[in-house]
């Protein structure tokens, strides 16, 4: 047995028992710590079967983000929250084991019985990997090959905050989101949030542009701006702005929006929506990357920071 | 050879203290006790690991990195084990 299988082995095994603890946790935030370590293990086996492209947004989405909105939530739920002390009767345990048995049972049946070899369109993705001048080949397919889905996937964006905003009462709607946190504007949080912001935004713009070449991107690199954003806000060295701000809202369309403009562009030009004329390929890539990372970061940021909750001109 | 000697010597280092810090993370009493062997894995753990990669980098860009990253890890560590030292103490605010 060699030091890498092993290593692999041992991974795996960790993953199942981590992921089987978070299940177990009786209390939101023990949950949430469980989920959070959870993601950060996924991320250490996604480099391990080389795939560092969905590595690092499983510890930037996967892991970090979703982590913060979920501790946010079990904050918020700790004073409400009941003890579990009523237990479901023994018919319902029995039909939810076997429920979670037959869902069990097929997703084994749907790996184990995969046709051999697996239908895959990577040989198709790397014949055609020098029409748009990119050298990564997982930007190829999310900017180019797949660009259809990359961009829906913004506009899911937009409708999560917005369903976030919609939790507002009327009174306060188009307000600023609290803050989360109330600090001391002298303390270690304002000091890490003066000092960590330039060296976040440097790797975060990073990021992005080695996304053309290598394991990176928008999506990556609009997180880490994200997360500097808020570490800022938490910090309280910055308000949220209000939700109303024409500015914000044209930030947190531009992405979808260039995406949109630069399809229809190839339905006149070329002959397809989303078809980018060869000669301009990369320029018109890197241009709705560039819009995309805004619109990520704002998005991301705001949906952390909550539906506005005080009134505008406070 | 040397430098492998070097880098095996370090990284072991490194790890007897992360294996330390989990230890003492796991049986200290309190909070303020389980902080102080935490960041002992943090500074002197993951900086004696970084220490014995140096000499594995290509050119001084690699070492800068692997530098820039155990600065970075300092940072966050001290930070918050500044906050939860915060939280934890009586009279603190609550966490």
């Amino acid at each position: 047995m060699t030091i890498a299988l092993a290593l692999d082995a041992g991974l795996a095994v960790l993953v199942l028992a981590v992921a089987s603890w978070t299940v177990g946790a009786r209390a939101t935030f023990p949950a949430v710590v469980g989920f959070v370590s959870y993601g950060l293990l996924l991320t250490l086996v996604w480099v391990r079967l080389g795939a560092v492209d969905v590595a690092l947004t499983e510890a930037a989405i996967g892991s970090g983000l979703t982590g913060a909105l979920l501790l946010g939530a079990a904050a918020r739920l700790r004073a409400g929250e009941a003890p579990a002390e009523e237990r479901p009767g023994a018919i319902l345990r029995l039909v939810a084991a076997a429920l979670s048995a037959t869902v069990a049972a097929a997703l084994a049946a749907a790996v184990l019985f995969l046709p051999d070899p697996a239908p895959t369109l990577a040989p198709a993705a790397a014949e055609n990997a020098a029409a748009t001048g990119l050298g990564n080949p997982v930007t190829n397919v999310l900017m180019a090959f797949r660009a259809m889905d990359t961009m829906l996937e913004k506009v899911v964006l937009l409708l999560a905050l917005v369903g976030v905003w919609s939790l507002a009462p009327d009174p306060l709607w188009g307000g600023r989101p609290s803050p989360s946190h109330q600090s001391d504007p002298h303390g270690v949080l304002a000091f890490l949030a003066r000092l960590l912001p330039p060296v976040g935004i440097v790797v975060g713009i990073y990021i992005l542009w080695a996304g053309a070449d290598h394991p990176g991107g928008a999506f990556q690199g609009g997180t880490i701006l994200a997360a500097m954003w808020l570490l800022v806000m938490m910090a309280g060295l910055t308000e949220p702005p209000p939700v109303s701000r024409r500015r914000l809202r044209l930030v947190l369309i531009a992405g979808p929006a260039v995406f949109l403009i630069v399809g229809l562009g190839g339905l006149w030009l070329d002959d397809a929506f989303l078809a980018y004329p060869v000669a301009y390929a990369k320029p018109l890539i890197l241009v709705i990357e560039f819009a995309m990372t805004l619109t990520i970061a704002a998005t991301l940021g705001l949906l952390l920071a909550g539906p506005p909750e005080r009134k505008l001109g406070r | 050879m040397v430098r492998d000697v070097f880098t095996v010597l370090a990284v072991t280092a490194g790890g007897f203290f992360f294996l330390a810090g989990t230890v003492g993370l796991l049986r200290f009493p309190d909070t303020l006790t389980r902080l102080h062997a935490l960041t002992k894995a943090d500074n002197l753990g993951l900086g004696l690991v970084v220490l014995g990669l140096l000499p594995r980098m290509q050119g001084p860009l690699g070492m800068l990195k692997l530098v820039a990253i155990w600065l970075l890890v300092q940072l966050a560590g001290a930070t918050v084990s500044q906050l939860i030292a915060r939280a934890a103490r009586p009279g603190g605010p609550p966490p």
